[in-house]
Protein backbone atom coordinates (compact mmCIF):
# COMPACT_ATOMS: atom_id res chain seq x y z
CA UNK A 1 0.00 0.00 0.00
CA UNK A 2 0.97 3.58 -0.48
CA UNK A 3 2.98 5.12 2.29
CA UNK A 4 0.73 7.72 3.78
CA UNK A 5 2.10 10.11 6.29
CA UNK A 6 -0.26 11.56 8.86
CA UNK A 7 -3.24 11.73 6.51
CA UNK A 8 -6.25 9.90 7.84
CA UNK A 9 -8.35 10.35 4.76
CA UNK A 10 -8.21 7.63 2.14
CA UNK A 11 -6.55 8.73 -1.07
CA UNK A 12 -8.64 8.94 -4.24
CA UNK A 13 -8.30 6.34 -7.00
CA UNK A 14 -5.93 5.33 -8.42
CA UNK A 15 -3.59 6.45 -5.64
CA UNK A 16 -5.42 4.32 -3.07
CA UNK A 17 -4.02 1.27 -4.85
CA UNK A 18 -0.53 2.66 -5.31
CA UNK A 19 2.68 0.94 -4.32
CA UNK A 20 4.67 4.10 -4.93
CA UNK A 21 5.64 6.57 -2.28
CA UNK A 22 3.30 9.44 -1.46
CA UNK A 23 4.57 11.92 1.09
CA UNK A 24 2.33 14.60 2.50
CA UNK A 25 4.05 17.96 2.05
CA UNK A 26 1.47 20.45 3.15
CA UNK A 27 -2.19 20.81 3.84
CA UNK A 28 -4.44 23.78 3.21
CA UNK A 29 -8.12 24.43 3.72
CA UNK A 30 -9.04 23.07 0.30
CA UNK A 31 -6.35 20.61 -0.59
CA UNK A 32 -3.60 18.22 0.41
CA UNK A 33 -0.26 18.28 -1.37
CA UNK A 34 1.82 15.14 -1.75
CA UNK A 35 5.19 14.53 -3.29
CA UNK A 36 5.17 11.44 -5.44
CA UNK A 37 6.34 10.11 -8.79
CA UNK A 38 4.60 10.24 -12.13
CA UNK A 39 5.01 8.49 -15.51
CA UNK A 40 8.37 7.06 -14.51
CA UNK A 41 9.61 5.93 -11.09
CA UNK A 42 12.34 8.58 -11.18
CA UNK A 43 10.21 11.59 -12.15
CA UNK A 44 9.12 13.51 -9.04
CA UNK A 45 5.70 15.15 -9.19
CA UNK A 46 3.28 17.09 -7.01
CA UNK A 47 -0.12 15.53 -6.36
CA UNK A 48 -2.80 17.95 -5.20
CA UNK A 49 -5.85 16.29 -3.77
CA UNK A 50 -9.10 18.08 -3.09
CA UNK A 51 -10.90 15.77 -0.67
CA UNK A 52 -14.67 15.80 -0.72
CA UNK A 53 -16.28 17.76 2.06
CA UNK A 54 -18.75 15.54 3.88
CA UNK A 55 -20.85 18.49 5.07
CA UNK A 56 -21.66 19.63 1.55
CA UNK A 57 -24.45 18.20 -0.52
CA UNK A 58 -22.84 15.52 -2.75
CA UNK A 59 -23.99 17.15 -5.99
CA UNK A 60 -22.72 20.57 -4.97
CA UNK A 61 -19.51 19.03 -3.66
CA UNK A 62 -18.80 17.34 -6.98
CA UNK A 63 -19.58 20.45 -8.93
CA UNK A 64 -17.34 22.70 -6.83
CA UNK A 65 -14.45 20.22 -6.90
CA UNK A 66 -14.74 19.93 -10.66
CA UNK A 67 -14.96 23.68 -11.18
CA UNK A 68 -11.99 24.45 -8.97
CA UNK A 69 -9.73 21.78 -10.39
CA UNK A 70 -10.51 22.85 -13.93
CA UNK A 71 -10.20 26.56 -13.21
CA UNK A 72 -6.76 26.04 -11.70
CA UNK A 73 -5.57 23.74 -14.48
CA UNK A 74 -6.81 26.09 -17.20
CA UNK A 75 -5.00 29.05 -15.67
CA UNK A 76 -1.80 26.99 -15.36
CA UNK A 77 -2.12 25.89 -18.97
CA UNK A 78 -2.62 29.46 -20.08
CA UNK A 79 0.42 30.60 -18.10
CA UNK A 80 2.55 27.86 -19.65
CA UNK A 81 1.36 28.77 -23.11
CA UNK A 82 2.06 32.46 -22.59
CA UNK A 83 5.49 31.97 -21.08
CA UNK A 84 4.86 32.58 -17.38
CA UNK A 85 6.97 30.27 -15.25
CA UNK A 86 4.57 27.90 -13.47
CA UNK A 87 4.52 24.13 -12.84
CA UNK A 88 3.29 22.07 -15.79
CA UNK A 89 -0.01 20.21 -15.40
CA UNK A 90 0.67 16.54 -16.11
CA UNK A 91 -2.69 14.92 -15.40
CA UNK A 92 -5.94 15.50 -13.59
CA UNK A 93 -9.18 13.83 -12.67
CA UNK A 94 -12.03 16.16 -11.80
CA UNK A 95 -14.29 13.32 -10.71
CA UNK A 96 -11.84 11.95 -8.19
CA UNK A 97 -10.49 15.37 -7.25
CA UNK A 98 -6.78 15.34 -8.02
CA UNK A 99 -4.20 17.10 -10.14
CA UNK A 100 -0.63 16.02 -10.83
CA UNK A 101 1.83 18.73 -11.72
CA UNK A 102 5.52 19.12 -12.28
CA UNK A 103 7.67 19.00 -9.15
CA UNK A 104 9.66 22.19 -8.73
CA UNK A 105 13.04 21.48 -7.20
CA UNK A 106 13.93 24.32 -4.86
CA UNK A 107 12.54 26.30 -1.94
CA UNK A 108 9.78 28.81 -1.41
CA UNK A 109 10.82 32.45 -1.40
CA UNK A 110 9.65 32.53 2.21
CA UNK A 111 12.06 29.77 3.24
CA UNK A 112 14.89 31.26 1.22
CA UNK A 113 14.51 34.66 2.89
CA UNK A 114 14.14 33.20 6.37
CA UNK A 115 17.27 31.12 6.00
CA UNK A 116 19.40 33.61 4.17
CA UNK A 117 22.86 34.51 5.31
CA UNK A 118 22.51 38.00 6.76
CA UNK A 119 26.16 38.81 6.26
CA UNK A 120 25.72 38.74 2.52
CA UNK A 121 24.13 42.16 2.41
CA UNK A 122 21.16 43.42 0.48
CA UNK A 123 22.24 43.00 -3.12
CA UNK A 124 21.10 39.36 -3.31
CA UNK A 125 17.74 40.35 -1.80
CA UNK A 126 17.41 43.18 -4.29
CA UNK A 127 18.02 40.83 -7.17
CA UNK A 128 15.41 38.46 -5.78
CA UNK A 129 12.91 41.32 -5.43
CA UNK A 130 13.51 42.26 -9.05
CA UNK A 131 12.79 38.72 -10.16
CA UNK A 132 9.60 38.69 -8.09
CA UNK A 133 8.43 41.97 -9.62
CA UNK A 134 9.19 40.67 -13.06
CA UNK A 135 7.35 37.37 -12.46
CA UNK A 136 4.22 39.06 -11.13
CA UNK A 137 4.33 41.64 -13.93
CA UNK A 138 4.54 38.91 -16.55
CA UNK A 139 1.62 37.12 -14.94
CA UNK A 140 -0.50 40.27 -14.97
CA UNK A 141 0.53 41.09 -18.51
CA UNK A 142 -1.29 37.97 -19.75
CA UNK A 143 -4.45 38.84 -17.83
CA UNK A 144 -4.11 36.44 -14.92
CA UNK A 145 -4.65 37.44 -11.29
CA UNK A 146 -3.07 35.02 -8.82
CA UNK A 147 -5.41 35.83 -5.95
CA UNK A 148 -3.08 34.75 -3.16
CA UNK A 149 0.36 36.18 -3.82
CA UNK A 150 2.58 35.46 -0.84
CA UNK A 151 6.21 34.50 -0.46
CA UNK A 152 5.13 30.90 0.17
CA UNK A 153 3.36 30.79 -3.18
CA UNK A 154 6.57 31.61 -5.03
CA UNK A 155 9.35 29.14 -5.45
CA UNK A 156 12.98 29.55 -6.37
CA UNK A 157 13.99 26.82 -8.78
CA UNK A 158 17.28 25.61 -7.36
CA UNK A 159 19.71 22.74 -7.69
CA UNK A 160 22.29 21.56 -5.15
CA UNK A 161 24.78 24.21 -6.32
CA UNK A 162 22.43 27.13 -5.62
CA UNK A 163 20.85 25.64 -2.51
CA UNK A 164 20.97 28.03 0.44
CA UNK A 165 21.31 31.13 -1.76
CA UNK A 166 18.70 33.53 -3.13
CA UNK A 167 19.52 32.53 -6.70
CA UNK A 168 17.12 30.74 -9.01
CA UNK A 169 14.23 31.43 -11.33
CA UNK A 170 10.91 32.39 -9.75
CA UNK A 171 8.12 29.86 -10.27
CA UNK A 172 4.67 30.95 -9.18
CA UNK A 173 2.64 28.17 -7.55
CA UNK A 174 -0.81 27.50 -6.08
CA UNK A 175 -3.27 28.99 -8.54
CA UNK A 176 -6.23 27.75 -6.52
CA UNK A 177 -7.62 31.27 -6.18
CA UNK A 178 -6.51 32.56 -9.56
CA UNK A 179 -8.85 34.33 -11.96
CA UNK A 180 -8.54 35.75 -15.41
CA UNK A 181 -9.19 39.45 -15.32
CA UNK A 182 -8.03 42.48 -17.19
CA UNK A 183 -9.13 45.13 -14.71
CA UNK A 184 -6.48 47.41 -13.33
CA UNK A 185 -8.23 47.24 -9.96
CA UNK A 186 -7.78 43.44 -9.76
CA UNK A 187 -4.10 43.70 -10.56
CA UNK A 188 -3.62 46.44 -7.98
CA UNK A 189 -5.35 44.38 -5.30
CA UNK A 190 -3.18 41.37 -6.23
CA UNK A 191 -0.09 43.53 -5.62
CA UNK A 192 -1.56 44.93 -2.43
CA UNK A 193 -2.12 41.43 -1.03
CA UNK A 194 1.52 40.63 -1.80
CA UNK A 195 2.73 43.85 -0.23
CA UNK A 196 0.82 43.27 2.99
CA UNK A 197 1.71 39.59 3.22
CA UNK A 198 5.33 40.39 2.53
CA UNK A 199 5.50 43.09 5.17
CA UNK A 200 4.17 40.84 7.90
CA UNK A 201 6.12 37.73 6.89
CA UNK A 202 9.43 39.44 6.19
CA UNK A 203 9.66 42.60 8.33
CA UNK A 204 13.44 42.55 7.94
CA UNK A 205 13.17 42.84 4.16
CA UNK A 206 10.07 45.02 4.05
CA UNK A 207 12.04 48.16 3.25
CA UNK A 208 13.22 46.54 0.02
CA UNK A 209 9.72 45.78 -1.25
CA UNK A 210 9.88 48.91 -3.38
CA UNK A 211 12.29 47.05 -5.65
CA UNK A 212 9.50 44.58 -6.48
CA UNK A 213 7.22 47.40 -7.56
CA UNK A 214 9.96 49.16 -9.45
CA UNK A 215 10.69 46.01 -11.46
CA UNK A 216 6.95 45.37 -11.93
CA UNK A 217 6.47 48.84 -13.37
CA UNK A 218 8.67 48.08 -16.34
CA UNK A 219 7.18 44.77 -17.40
CA UNK A 220 4.08 45.62 -19.41
CA UNK A 221 2.23 48.55 -20.84
CA UNK A 222 -0.14 49.67 -18.15
CA UNK A 223 2.00 48.49 -15.24
CA UNK A 224 2.61 52.10 -14.16
CA UNK A 225 -1.11 52.74 -14.09
CA UNK A 226 -1.58 49.63 -11.94
CA UNK A 227 1.01 50.99 -9.51
CA UNK A 228 -0.84 54.29 -9.32
CA UNK A 229 -4.03 52.37 -8.60
CA UNK A 230 -2.16 50.47 -5.89
CA UNK A 231 -1.79 53.77 -4.05
CA UNK A 232 -5.59 54.14 -3.94
CA UNK A 233 -5.95 50.55 -2.75
CA UNK A 234 -3.46 51.22 0.06
CA UNK A 235 -5.58 54.13 1.24
CA UNK A 236 -8.77 52.13 1.53
CA UNK A 237 -7.78 48.46 1.80
CA UNK A 238 -8.53 45.45 -0.31
CA UNK A 239 -12.30 45.78 -0.54
CA UNK A 240 -13.46 48.42 -2.95
CA UNK A 241 -16.98 48.95 -1.86
CA UNK A 242 -18.03 49.08 1.75
CA UNK A 243 -21.62 48.74 0.69
CA UNK A 244 -23.46 45.50 0.20
CA UNK B 1 10.25 -4.74 -26.22
CA UNK B 2 10.12 -2.96 -22.92
CA UNK B 3 7.81 -3.87 -20.06
CA UNK B 4 7.21 -1.13 -17.55
CA UNK B 5 4.84 -0.07 -14.81
CA UNK B 6 3.46 3.43 -14.56
CA UNK B 7 3.69 4.76 -11.00
CA UNK B 8 0.41 4.22 -9.11
CA UNK B 9 -0.85 1.62 -11.59
CA UNK B 10 0.83 -1.56 -10.33
CA UNK B 11 -1.80 -3.88 -11.80
CA UNK B 12 -1.44 -2.60 -15.35
CA UNK B 13 1.98 -3.38 -16.80
CA UNK B 14 2.71 -1.79 -20.16
CA UNK B 15 4.48 -3.65 -22.95
CA UNK B 16 5.93 -1.08 -25.33
CA UNK B 17 7.86 -1.45 -28.53
CA UNK B 18 8.95 1.01 -31.18
CA UNK B 19 9.26 -0.38 -34.70
CA UNK B 20 11.31 1.36 -37.36
CA UNK B 21 10.75 1.17 -41.08
CA UNK B 22 7.56 -0.86 -40.85
CA UNK B 23 6.60 -2.46 -44.15
CA UNK B 24 3.14 -3.78 -43.35
CA UNK B 25 1.25 -0.91 -41.72
CA UNK B 26 -1.75 -1.46 -44.00
CA UNK B 27 -1.96 -5.11 -42.93
CA UNK B 28 -1.85 -4.11 -39.25
CA UNK B 29 -4.43 -1.41 -39.81
CA UNK B 30 -6.73 -3.91 -41.51
CA UNK B 31 -6.52 -6.22 -38.48
CA UNK B 32 -7.70 -3.35 -36.29
CA UNK B 33 -10.52 -2.41 -38.67
CA UNK B 34 -11.68 -6.01 -38.87
CA UNK B 35 -11.63 -6.27 -35.10
CA UNK B 36 -9.16 -9.16 -35.08
CA UNK B 37 -8.90 -9.85 -31.35
CA UNK B 38 -5.33 -11.16 -31.73
CA UNK B 39 -4.37 -7.56 -32.45
CA UNK B 40 -5.50 -5.78 -29.35
CA UNK B 41 -2.74 -3.22 -29.28
CA UNK B 42 -2.50 0.50 -29.33
CA UNK B 43 -0.61 1.23 -32.55
CA UNK B 44 0.64 4.81 -32.68
CA UNK B 45 2.21 6.65 -35.57
CA UNK B 46 5.57 7.87 -34.28
CA UNK B 47 5.51 10.91 -36.55
CA UNK B 48 3.19 12.71 -34.12
CA UNK B 49 4.79 11.58 -30.86
CA UNK B 50 6.89 14.19 -29.10
CA UNK B 51 8.51 12.14 -26.36
CA UNK B 52 8.22 9.04 -24.26
CA UNK B 53 6.36 11.02 -21.59
CA UNK B 54 3.86 12.07 -24.23
CA UNK B 55 3.09 8.38 -24.83
CA UNK B 56 3.11 7.44 -21.15
CA UNK B 57 0.75 10.29 -20.23
CA UNK B 58 -1.72 8.95 -22.76
CA UNK B 59 -1.41 5.47 -21.24
CA UNK B 60 -1.95 6.83 -17.74
CA UNK B 61 -5.10 8.70 -18.66
CA UNK B 62 -6.49 5.71 -20.56
CA UNK B 63 -5.89 3.23 -17.76
CA UNK B 64 -7.27 5.68 -15.20
CA UNK B 65 -10.37 6.19 -17.34
CA UNK B 66 -10.67 2.41 -17.69
CA UNK B 67 -10.55 2.01 -13.90
CA UNK B 68 -13.31 4.63 -13.60
CA UNK B 69 -15.49 2.99 -16.26
CA UNK B 70 -15.54 6.01 -18.52
CA UNK B 71 -13.77 4.94 -21.69
CA UNK B 72 -14.96 6.87 -24.71
CA UNK B 73 -13.81 4.22 -27.15
CA UNK B 74 -14.01 0.44 -27.45
CA UNK B 75 -11.17 -0.58 -25.15
CA UNK B 76 -8.11 0.68 -23.31
CA UNK B 77 -5.94 0.30 -26.40
CA UNK B 78 -8.06 2.42 -28.69
CA UNK B 79 -8.39 4.82 -25.76
CA UNK B 80 -4.59 5.31 -25.72
CA UNK B 81 -4.80 6.52 -29.33
CA UNK B 82 -7.77 8.75 -28.49
CA UNK B 83 -6.19 10.15 -25.31
CA UNK B 84 -3.33 11.65 -27.30
CA UNK B 85 -5.71 13.98 -29.05
CA UNK B 86 -6.34 17.46 -27.67
CA UNK B 87 -10.01 17.26 -28.70
CA UNK B 88 -12.86 14.77 -28.39
CA UNK B 89 -13.24 13.79 -32.01
CA UNK B 90 -12.61 10.04 -31.98
CA UNK B 91 -12.36 9.46 -35.74
CA UNK B 92 -9.95 12.35 -36.09
CA UNK B 93 -7.80 11.11 -33.20
CA UNK B 94 -7.48 7.68 -34.86
CA UNK B 95 -6.57 9.33 -38.15
CA UNK B 96 -3.95 11.52 -36.58
CA UNK B 97 -2.36 9.28 -33.98
CA UNK B 98 -3.25 5.78 -35.15
CA UNK B 99 -1.97 3.76 -38.05
CA UNK B 100 -2.35 4.85 -41.62
CA UNK B 101 -1.49 2.67 -44.59
CA UNK B 102 1.78 4.50 -45.07
CA UNK B 103 2.91 4.71 -41.45
CA UNK B 104 6.62 4.05 -41.31
CA UNK B 105 7.60 4.14 -37.65
CA UNK B 106 5.08 2.88 -35.16
CA UNK B 107 4.78 2.37 -31.43
CA UNK B 108 2.94 -0.75 -30.27
CA UNK B 109 1.54 -0.83 -26.74
CA UNK B 110 -0.24 -3.62 -24.93
CA UNK B 111 -1.71 -3.17 -21.46
CA UNK B 112 -1.34 -6.32 -19.36
CA UNK B 113 -0.95 -9.87 -20.63
CA UNK B 114 1.89 -12.31 -20.89
CA UNK B 115 5.12 -10.60 -21.88
CA UNK B 116 6.70 -13.50 -23.74
CA UNK B 117 3.60 -14.16 -25.83
CA UNK B 118 3.10 -10.52 -26.68
CA UNK B 119 6.71 -10.05 -27.71
CA UNK B 120 6.60 -13.14 -29.87
CA UNK B 121 3.36 -12.11 -31.53
CA UNK B 122 4.52 -8.56 -32.20
CA UNK B 123 7.88 -9.60 -33.61
CA UNK B 124 6.17 -12.17 -35.81
CA UNK B 125 3.54 -9.80 -37.17
CA UNK B 126 5.10 -6.36 -37.40
CA UNK B 127 7.52 -6.21 -40.29
CA UNK B 128 9.98 -3.70 -38.95
CA UNK B 129 13.00 -3.29 -36.75
CA UNK B 130 12.21 -3.31 -33.04
CA UNK B 131 14.10 -0.59 -31.17
CA UNK B 132 13.86 0.98 -27.75
CA UNK B 133 11.37 3.80 -27.34
CA UNK B 134 13.42 6.82 -26.31
CA UNK B 135 13.08 10.59 -26.69
CA UNK B 136 16.07 10.55 -29.03
CA UNK B 137 14.52 7.92 -31.28
CA UNK B 138 11.22 9.84 -31.44
CA UNK B 139 13.03 13.12 -32.10
CA UNK B 140 14.43 11.58 -35.26
CA UNK B 141 11.00 10.39 -36.42
CA UNK B 142 8.49 13.05 -35.54
CA UNK B 143 7.20 15.86 -37.68
CA UNK B 144 7.48 18.95 -35.49
CA UNK B 145 5.30 21.05 -37.77
CA UNK B 146 2.47 18.52 -37.59
CA UNK B 147 2.67 18.24 -33.83
CA UNK B 148 2.54 22.02 -33.60
CA UNK B 149 -0.50 22.11 -35.81
CA UNK B 150 -2.39 19.40 -33.92
CA UNK B 151 -1.75 20.97 -30.52
CA UNK B 152 -1.97 24.52 -31.80
CA UNK B 153 1.47 25.51 -30.64
CA UNK B 154 2.93 28.73 -31.92
CA UNK B 155 4.89 28.42 -35.12
CA UNK B 156 8.64 28.89 -34.74
CA UNK B 157 9.92 32.39 -35.43
CA UNK B 158 11.23 33.07 -38.88
CA UNK B 159 14.71 31.68 -39.30
CA UNK B 160 14.40 29.34 -36.33
CA UNK B 161 14.61 25.62 -36.90
CA UNK B 162 11.30 23.90 -36.35
CA UNK B 163 12.17 21.79 -33.34
CA UNK B 164 10.07 21.23 -30.27
CA UNK B 165 11.48 22.24 -26.93
CA UNK B 166 11.14 20.60 -23.57
CA UNK B 167 8.53 23.25 -22.75
CA UNK B 168 6.25 22.02 -25.48
CA UNK B 169 5.86 18.68 -23.71
CA UNK B 170 4.18 20.56 -20.86
CA UNK B 171 1.73 22.15 -23.31
CA UNK B 172 0.86 18.80 -24.89
CA UNK B 173 0.32 17.07 -21.55
CA UNK B 174 -1.78 20.00 -20.33
CA UNK B 175 -4.03 19.84 -23.40
CA UNK B 176 -4.44 16.10 -23.00
CA UNK B 177 -5.20 16.35 -19.29
CA UNK B 178 -7.88 19.01 -19.86
CA UNK B 179 -9.56 17.17 -22.69
CA UNK B 180 -13.24 16.48 -22.16
CA UNK B 181 -13.58 19.10 -19.43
Amino acid sequence: MATETTSQRPLPAPFNNSTDSLTLITQGAEALLYKTTFLTPTTPAALKIRPSKPWRHPTLDKRLTRQRILAEARVLAKCKRDGVSVPAVLALDWENGWTVSEWIEGVTVKEALRKRNLEEGDSAVQSLMQRIGHAVGTLHSIGVIHGDLTSSNMMLRQDPTTHGTLDGDIVLIDFGLATQATQEEDRAVDLYVLERAFGSTHPREEALFGVVLEAYGGVYKGARATLRRLEDVRMRGRKKSMLG
Amino acid sequence: METTHLPHLPDHPLHICLFEQVQNASFLRRQLLEGNTDFEYAFLDASVLLSKNHVLASCFRSINDLLNNRLKTRNVHSEIVFALSPNSNIAESFRRFGLSDDSKNIVAIKVGGDRAKIEEHLLANVEGKAVELTDEALAGMHDAARIRKIYRLEAPKKGEVNVLSRESEALLLGSMALKGS
